[in-house]
């Protein structure tokens, strides 16, 4: 790991040039190059990633989020591009505080990560900023709560119907 | 015995319950609420390596009002038991319900935020079917464990004419033990 800490990525050189101190760390791992990028300069970043003609991010293949509940800060939003002509991808990690829970959205630059843009914000309740239609894509809007959090208490569920009552299923009786 | 005596051969007695039942279970029109994985299962029984068609059930009809034998293949999220509810609801009486395979039945392994743990939680279910997902001799299994049912109590199963009536205890001639030994008398 600490060898290919020390050995850097072009995409990550040109990042670096563009954006001085922007990037807080990176790694590479079979051709495949990871950075950790500032909150407040994603929008550029994926600008650039996607007009520069070294890069030629054509492509948004995956947006998500991770929640490191026992760090500082807690979310991690995790984009993952791909260059169909220059046949490279690159994937940009952001950290996000939990009790500033926003990030701006990339939903100009590629129009697909509009829904996902949604569902990062339905299951760990992540703010894209200027999204056009930030509302809950897979639970119901009367959920409350974000799934996805590692603090969601696992067994709640949030039933819509009333539930009938049944018999106790995991009685086998005297064995 | 009885009353055929006094005719020719060619004649038999029975009640109108014991007909009326016998003609329903012959002809359960299936409403396959399919929602995942299970699905495939479903469709290997209903086509003609397993044929549901032999115990009259082969005809899926897509829309509730046309059914009476409601199949629920799949898991059901809380997001989806709304529909659930209400497809059962538009269902015509006398109707039955089977819960297909391990999700349907009690959730399955989601134990989770999103998954009702078991549709009888929502509806009421007549027979349920272990798999995951089940076999098609399970489904067949079920639907003939179904059928008897239908036979012995007619509509007013679980699920059946009125679900809030107490299940009435009537004997059958099919499965009393009195009937069956008067007839071999």
């Amino acid at each position: 790991m600490s060898t290919e800490q020390e050995e850097i990525g072009n995409l990550t050189q040109l990042l670096q040039e563009q954006f001085p101190g922007a990037v807080q760390s990176y790694h590479q791992h079979r051709g495949d190059e990871t950075v950790l990028v500032e909150r407040s300069q994603i929008l550029p970043i994926c600008q650039f990633l996607r007009d520069d003609e070294r890069s030629k991010m054509e492509m948004m293949i995956d947006l998500t989020a991770v929640d490191y509940i026992k760090e500082s800060p807690r979310f991690e939003v995790v984009y993952h591009f791909k260059s169909l002509s220059l046949e490279h991808r690159i994937r940009v990690k952001v950290r996000v505080p939990e009790e500033d829970c926003e990030i701006d959205s990339i939903h100009e630059l590629w129009l697909a990560v509009d829904w996902y843009e949604r569902e990062c914000y339905d299951m760990y309740g992540i703010i894209f900023k200027n999204h056009p239609n930030l509302q809950r894509i897979l639970m119901y809007s009367q959920f409350e709560g974000y799934p996805l959090r590692k603090d969601y208490p696992i067994g709640r569920q949030q039933p819509l119907v009333e539930m009938r009552p049944v018999n106790e299923r995991h009685d086998y009786g005297e064995l | 015995m009885g009353v055929e005596t006094q005719f020719q051969d060619g004649f038999m007695t029975t009640t109108i319950d014991s007909v009326v039942n016998w003609s329903r279970k012959f002809s359960l029109f299936t409403y396959p609420f399919v929602t995942a994985c299970c699905g495939m299962e479903y469709m290997a029984a209903a086509c003609s390596h397993y044929d549901i068609s032999r115990f009259g059930a082969e005809i899926p009809r897509f829309s509730p009002r046309q059914a009476d034998l409601l199949f629920v293949v799949g898991t059901i999220t809380h997001k989806m038991a709304p529909v659930l509810k209400l497809i059962y609801e538009q269902m015509p009486n006398p109707k039955w319900v089977i819960a297909f395979g391990a999700c349907a039945s009690s959730g399955g392994f989601y134990q989770n935020y999103s998954v009702v743990q078991g549709i009888d939680r929502v509806i009421p279910v007549d027979t349920y079917i272990a798999g995951c997902p089940p076999r098609p001799e399970a489904v067949l299994d079920a639907i003939i464990e179904l059928q008897n049912r239908i036979q012995d109590r007619g509509p007013q199963g679980i699920s059946g004419i009125n679900p809030n009536q107490e299940e009435k205890v009537i004997p059958k001639a099919r499965e009393s033990k009195e009937n069956l030994l008067l007839s071999r008398q």
